[in-house]
């Protein structure tokens, strides 16, 4: 067990941002509202998987909807407490200990505001060890667990109970409701056990944004240095380095989709890579040929100063870094590749190599 | 023919006149202390200018300003106006309050009261909540007379600037037709805290802004010149019409650091190269790719507040002048960051003072010939100078370093008073470069400023692609900027952003696109 301060979840923010693959929420939004929580309430317990009783009840306390909204349609902060509260009346009880569903900028941080509040601990794993843009693409999904009852939540306490026999269902009626409620909402939900959450999660997903906020924060004044320990550190393959010429964005169906094109610099002078994205990156080709595809992630930087770039910053005229991170063992499997491979993405005939082979 | 242009730069420290003839010559070039009021400095050293050039007066048909004033209330947390905050978005948005994350200092100095209130839209165009006119009105009486400027930001204001404009009219209604409102929508683009904090700065700078382009063109008129075209420089390397500044002074926000970097550009005929400016505090990096300032794309902070402008990527180290020097008990030899600033010329050692300063130690080194008297620095320890002098060289390397994208060696132009204190090798650097004229590198900047031309307009993409659109808006930016008086040879697209509008029918997005260009003569 350990506590996180205010240094801890700027660190996570930060990281987050890298291992979301593009996604997962603008980190300073979840930095500032991190801090703000950890000022007021005090440090936030941490336990390792390890830790936590068996028999402990166990929630996943997360955010979803376009990260292009919550940039813009700022949260009231109030959602996550109410999509618990609402969880906790379907089941009867009171949870223990919460978990976050991705790394994220914001979604490391969403769990934070509800443990805070109620000085519940955080567990130090998630369900992706990344970032993406399904509910049902996690983990817990892999080894059967139901994502129902969901607890859902908006900004004005609207609130619904979602029950849905299997989890891409379970998408579907929350994505339905995230755009009827304005484009981002909370949900608690995978209630699980304390033996559940060990053995079924992806292990040290916060310790690890932590690590890698930490060399972010390194790169301020030792830039080269600290790419290449962050490269180190991740197994990480540099993939691109580039000048974004153009990017097409749409709010769809709940999500931000689109593609953003880079043209090369330097070394990659003369190559094109194009990246598509439903919030998280998910592929990307260099002059056609893919070089990176979910489940890996596909990481953006900017190049002078290593500042990680989500999808939503992603601006004509940045210069970004471009680097592929092999994913998580639990998503190489059959049954992993089943639920967040290429073809999951509708990448059907891209058969998937992990980037370190490519 | 007026055809000529004199180009002003105040600094904190000093104002600086540049003239140019119609080949870009140079013809004129003064430097003068920064007054109190600015304008006597202005005045001064135009007069000085114009004494030096007396075709001059004739021929001047463009005069370019390019001022820290806006950055320096802000850093200095002076001459603000007291902003009263309104956003509109209620009950989203309560996370996080507005200036949250300010520095107290400024947050006191600008306001002291803000409002959320019901209103702002969803992505797709509904409302969040009815725009709440009754509270609006309530606090329309409750700011009048406690505030000089007004700030409104709402959610999704780049996607529906109704409410905005809704609100504005009331608070106007109450206020008077004149008082100064600042609205999000016209200052900058989605991401709602960076467009705020940037509204809020704005609404802050308006009396600042209004002192200083009055007090321009009155001094341009006072030296006889009155039919120039006036301009002040914006942060992006582009001008502004002087009544455009006074209501978005924000953008006038570190022009300085691009027009030193296109004013060194200019001077050695460099493209690429890390230019050092080194002032009497600090000194400023930045790195001239293809002949620009490169930006920094991602969200800047301006006086610790973030903001999403495009603006040089700048790295400021406490290396200037004025840098007190010191050597501690351990043996340990620092410089800076703390400075005695301006008052270099009568603290520091080499003019009689007794601060020993950075300028001291370039003295001592003979690297500085000119400056001061040597014979007061003659006694000092040869090690001291020894080590004061490799920290300095150390200092910069280290910043040049960072700014690097790439391993190899690059170009070094040295710009501004201070630049005597590096030395004329440095590590990772291929050659350092001492233009002359280097002490007017800004003011020269800012008279080769550009011009921009910007459109936004909604396209119906069932009607065209959005290639076609993106195409299109860039066409007509490209237009905007030739009226504005750009040289179409020259022209350049440096934005390009679409918003879809997912609420108007027709699969409607709103483009915007920006182009500048060099002033055609």
């Amino acid at each position: 067990m350990r506590k996180l301060g205010v240094q801890a979840v700027e660190d996570i923010a930060r990281g987050a941002a890298v291992m979301a693959s593009g996604g997962g929420g603008d980190p300073y939004l979840g930095m500032v509202v991190a801090r703000q929580t950890v000022e007021e309430f005090g440090p936030i317990e941490l336990l390792e998987l390890g830790e936590v009783p068996d028999g402990a009840r166990v929630a996943v306390s997360m955010g979803l909807g376009a990260p292009t909204v919550l940039v813009e349609k700022v949260p009231r902060g109030t959602e996550p407490e109410f999509a618990l509260e609402v969880l906790e009346n379907a089941c009867g009880y009171r949870f223990d200990a919460l978990l976050p569903s991705e790394a994220g900028g914001w979604n490391s941080l969403h769990p934070m505001l509800p443990a805070a509040r109620r000085g519940l601990p955080l567990l130090d794993g998630d369900g992706m060890g990344r970032a993406f843009p399904e509910l049902q693409m996690v983990t817990w999904s892999v080894f059967g667990q139901s994502a129902a009852p969901i607890g859902v939540a908006d900004e004005r306490g609207n609130t619904m109970l979602i029950d849905t026999r299997d989890n891409k269902r379970a998408e579907d009626l929350c994505r339905g409701a995230t755009v009827a409620m304005g484009g981002n909402i909370s949900l608690a939900c995978y209630g699980m056990t304390g033996a559940q959450a060990r053995t079924h999660s992806v292990a040290g997903t916060y310790t690890l944004c932590e690590e890698v906020g930490a060399l972010l924060r390194y790169a301020r004044t030792n830039r080269v240095d600290a790419y290449d320990r962050i490269m180190e550190r991740l197994g990480a393959v540099e993939l691109f380095c580039g000048k974004v010429r153009d990017v097409e964005r749409r709010t769809e169906g709940g999500f931000a989709r689109g593609i953003a094109t880079l043209e090369g610099l330097d070394a990659y002078r003369g190559s094109v890579l194009a990246m598509e994205f439903q919030n998280e990156f998910l592929m990307a080709r260099r002059d056609g040929v893919p070089v990176c595809t979910a489940p890996d992630l596909i990481a953006a930087f900017d190049a002078e100063t290593l500042t990680p770039i989500t999808g939503e910053a992603l601006k004509y005229g940045c210069r970004a870094l471009i680097v592929g991170i092999p994913c998580a063992p639990q998503w190489r499997t059959a049954e992993g590749l089943a639920v967040a491979g290429p073809a999951a993405f509708g990448y059907a005939g891209v058969p998937y190599v992990p980037v370190e082979q490519r | 023919m007026r055809d000529w242009r004199i180009g002003i730069d105040v600094g904190g420290t000093n104002t600086d006149v540049v003239v140019l003839d119609d080949e870009l010559n140079l013809v004129a070039a003064v430097k003068r202390p920064t007054t109190e009021d600015v304008m006597g400095g202005i005045r001064d050293a135009m007069a000085s200018a114009l004494a030096q050039a007396p075709a001059a007066r004739e021929r001047i048909g463009y005069a370019m300003l390019g001022t820290t004033h806006c950055t320096n209330a802000i850093v200095e947390r002076k001459r603000l106006d007291r902003v009263a905050v309104i956003r509109l978005g209620a009950p989203a948005t309560a996370a996080i309050k507005p200036m949250v994350d300010w520095p107290a200092d400024l947050r006191e100095a600008i306001s002291d009261r803000w409002y959320l209130v019901g209103g702002g839209h969803e992505f797709d165009g509904r409302e969040i909540a009815p725009l709440d006119t009754a509270e609006l009105e309530r606090i329309a009486a409750e700011i009048d007379g406690t505030c000089e400027s007004v700030a409104i930001s709402s959610v999704f204001s780049p996607v529906d600037a109704s409410h905005e404009k809704r609100a504005a009219a009331i608070v106007r209604a109450r206020l008077g037709d004149d008082f100064p409102i600042s609205i999000s929508s016209e200052i900058g683009s989605v991401s709602l805290l960076e467009r705020e904090n940037a509204t809020i700065l704005n609404a802050a700078l308006v009396s600042v802004a209004k002192t200083t382009s009055e007090s321009f063109v009155a001094a341009l008129a006072a030296e006889g010149i009155e039919d120039a075209e006036v301009y002040l420089c914006q942060n992006d390397g582009t001008l502004m019409s002087a009544a455009y500044a006074m209501r978005y002074p924000i953008l006038t926000i570190a022009c300085g650091p691009t027009n030193s970097i296109r004013g060194a550009s200019f001077l050695t005929g460099l493209d690429d190269a890390v230019v050092v400016d080194v002032g009497g505090t600090t000194a400023d990096l930045g790195a001239l790719s293809h002949g620009f300032p490169r930006e920094s794309l991602l969200a800047v902070e301006i006086g610790g507040v973030r903001t999403n402008f495009r603006m040089p990527d700048v790295i400021s180290i406490g290396l200037g002048g004025g840098s007190i020097v010191r050597r501690h008990e351990d043996g340990r030899v620092t410089v800076g960051p703390d400075s005695v600033g301006y008052q270099v010329t009568t603290r520091a050692l080499c003019f009689g003072g007794d601060v020993l300063t950075a300028t001291d130690i370039a003295v001592a080194a003979g690297a500085a010939c000119g400056v001061g008297d040597p014979s007061k620095v003659a006694g000092l320890d040869s090690a001291l100078v020894d080590a004061a002098s490799a920290e300095m060289a150390r200092m910069v390397e280290e910043r040049v370093d960072a700014m690097k994208t790439s391993a190899g060696d690059v170009d070094v132009i040295l710009v501004g008073g201070g630049s005597i204190l590096v030395p004329d090798t440095l590590k990772g650097v291929r050659a350092v470069h001492r233009p002359a004229n280097f002490g007017v590198a800004n003011a020269i900047g800012s008279a080769i400023s550009q011009v921009s031309g910007q459109v936004e307009r909604i396209f119906s993409l069932d009607e065209m692609g959005r290639a076609e659109a993106l195409e299109a808006a860039k066409g007509l930016a490209r237009d905007e900027a030739v009226k504005a008086g750009a040289d179409p040879d020259t022209i350049e697209i440096v934005d390009v952003e679409d918003v879809p509008l997912a609420y108007l029918p027709g699969n409607a997005t709103r483009v915007r696109a920006k182009a500048v260009g060099s002033l055609r003569l």
